[in-house]
């Protein structure tokens, strides 16, 4: 039971319950589609970007807790920060949720998106994880493509 | 005569093991069954003294080999009452028996403006080969509905039979509800008209004696791994006058007479299309595995899968915002169901938790989500291995998800 407190922690799972920024904003300017084929979970993250800043950020779709609280607390952390800062992130969440052992450094750096450390017990629940950021990072280098886990 | 379950269970030694300090249980059969030790040991045994290559050597140990593998196609007949041995042919797997149809037959019989029906309910190895079959040849696949219960529409299903159909592709049991077909009056709707019929059978072989003769089916298929035999394998019956008229599927050794670069001509049924050397110890296994389940008392085991199924509903219904999808009259032992506020790959992994094994996905059968509006199910399957008490634990773990989500 103590690695699956770990995964699901009170925050992912109020985020679940609760997802912030569910919703699709008139005036994004990007925007893409992520699915994760293996157990059809399926998000569309909005952009809002203005002079390399993203100003606004939010999602819809469906999916498990694990990636919905995921998209929600992705958007909450991206908004206000410039372009280059958000690209780190998605590097550093990366990180927390695949390497082992966790790094501390990585850890502060994430602040509120720490709690999905739990996530690298659960190799098959990865993908869930990472699906919004994957699409955010589509959405932001603007590709077109679907964004997979695959 | 009841079916004694716990001495089956004996059988499976990977049931013996403990996941995540939990015992296993394991209730994803129709995904994938266990090996019994008769399974494993025929494999291994075949290895350490019979092996070879077959159908080819003049030597002790490749007619040996060459012995075994004909005698699982046998085998085989007799498990599907097929009339000829020649009518067995070997293939990868159930999408791989498909595959042949659509690309051999299909392509010899399908053209420009003809139809292809299949149902709402089949697994996507009898969409997409039907779909790349159309494409190519212009011709459209025609969809039979089904009902809230996941039971197919007969009378819409009749409507679809057009004069342009050209084959029907059917499921025997669905594997995402477990609804079993009608089979025997979709083969007889679709012979009045001429049509010939392709039973996928890989869900209803571990649960039923069938028949091919009485079905008259014109093609059924099904794989060795959903009955208790190694992956790789897996059966296309065929009558035999459609098999000899249809052109080979792949070319290679084998399944040639007599080879020049001007002409090759080919074997006869079965070789001709079966090409290259087979998993030959698979086959041998897989022989093992219909061996063990023609020891079964059918009519027991049927009884005894339905109890499993009765009770698992009944408990289920007790839990609070659970939905069953798939409430077909006649089914087999499979629960699939969502819970309200909890989406299936959660549930899966705190199941997982408990050492249950359950299939949690859209199980291959995208179709049939979208029918119930869903994204993905939690699977429960049962097999002859499963007991009351395997549910009484699922029913525990589903507790663990509630006490976990609130």
């Amino acid at each position: 039971m103590s690695d699956l407190r770990e995964l699901y922690q009170s925050v992912i799972l109020d985020h679940n319950r609760k997802p912030r920024n569910f919703r699709e904003p008139e005036n994004a300017n990007r925007c893409a589609r992520g699915d994760n084929p293996l157990c059809g979970d399926k998000l569309t993250v909005f952009l809002t970007i203005e002079a390399d800043v993203v100003t606004d950020a939010a999602f819809t779709g469906s999916g498990c807790a694990i990636s919905t609280a995921s998209a929600s607390l992705m958007t909450e952390a991206i908004k206000g920060r410039p372009r280059d800062e958000v690209e780190r992130l998605f590097e550093g969440f990366h990180t927390l949720v695949t390497s082992n052992p966790r790094s501390p450094a990585v850890t502060s750096q994430l602040g509120k998106l720490a709690v999905f450390s739990g996530v690298r017990e659960f190799p098959v629940r990865v993908k869930c994880a990472t699906l919004a950021w994957h699409t955010m990072n589509a959405a932001l280098s603007e590709n077109g493509e679907i964004a997979t886990t695959e | 005569m009841t079916f004694d379950a716990e001495r089956a269970r004996k059988d499976f030694p990977i049931l013996r093991q403990r996941i995540h300090g939990n015992p296993l249980t394991f209730l994803d059969s129709a995904a994938s069954a266990q090996k019994p030790q008769q399974v494993i040991d025929a494999i291994s045994r075949f290895y350490e003294s019979d092996y070879a290559n077959i159908h080819r050597g003049v030597y002790e140990l490749s007619m040996r080999a060459t012995r075994a593998f004909e005698a699982t196609r046998e085998k085989a007949r007799r498990f599907l009452n097929a009339r000829e041995a020649r009518e067995i042919i070997f293939v990868r797997g159930t999408t791989e028996a498909i595959n042949l149809v659509a690309q051999t037959y299909g392509r010899t019989n399908v053209s420009d403006g003809d139809e292809v029906l299949i149902t709402q309910m089949e697994h996507h190895s009898n969409i997409v080969p039907w779909q790349l079959l159309c494409l190519e040849k212009k011709a459209k696949l025609r969809i039979a509905p089904i009902d809230d219960s996941g039971a197919l529409i007969m009378e819409e299903f009749e409507k679809l039979l057009s004069p342009r159909t050209r084959i029907v592709a059917v499921a025997h049991v669905s594997n995402a509800l477990g609804t079993v077909n009608p089979v025997r009056e979709i083969v007889d709707l679709a012979h009045e008209r001429g049509i010939p019929v392709l039973l996928d059978g890989a869900q209803a072989v571990p649960h039923q004696r069938v028949d091919v003769t009485s079905l008259d089916c014109d093609f059924y298929t099904f794989s060795s791994h959903k009955v208790f035999g190694p992956s790789g394998v897996g059966v296309l019956y065929g009558r035999a006058e459609l098999l000899e008229a249809m052109p080979p599927y792949q070319g290679g050794g084998e399944m040639i007479l007599s080879v020049s670069f001007e002409k090759t001509t080919y074997k006869g049924i079965p070789h001709k299309f079966e090409a290259g050397t087979p998993d030959i110890a698979g086959v041998v296994g897989f022989g093992a595995a219909l061996d063990y389940v023609m020891s079964l008392d059918p009519r027991a085991l049927a009884a005894y899968e339905r109890d499993l199924l009765d009770y698992a509903t009944e408990e289920l219904a007790k839990i609070d915002g659970l939905r069953l999808i798939g409430t077909a009259p006649r089914k087999t032992a499979v629960v699939s169901f969502v819970i309200e506020g909890v989406h299936p790959h959660d549930v899966g992994t705190i199941l997982d938790q408990e050492g249950i094994a359950v299939r949690t996905g859209h199980h291959c059968a995208q179709p049939v989500m979208d029918r119930f509006g869903v994204p993905a199910t939690v699977r429960a399957s049962f097999a002859l291995y499963n007991t009351r008490e395997d549910v009484d634990v699922l029913m525990a773990g589903l507790g663990k998800v509630r006490e976990v989500f609130g």
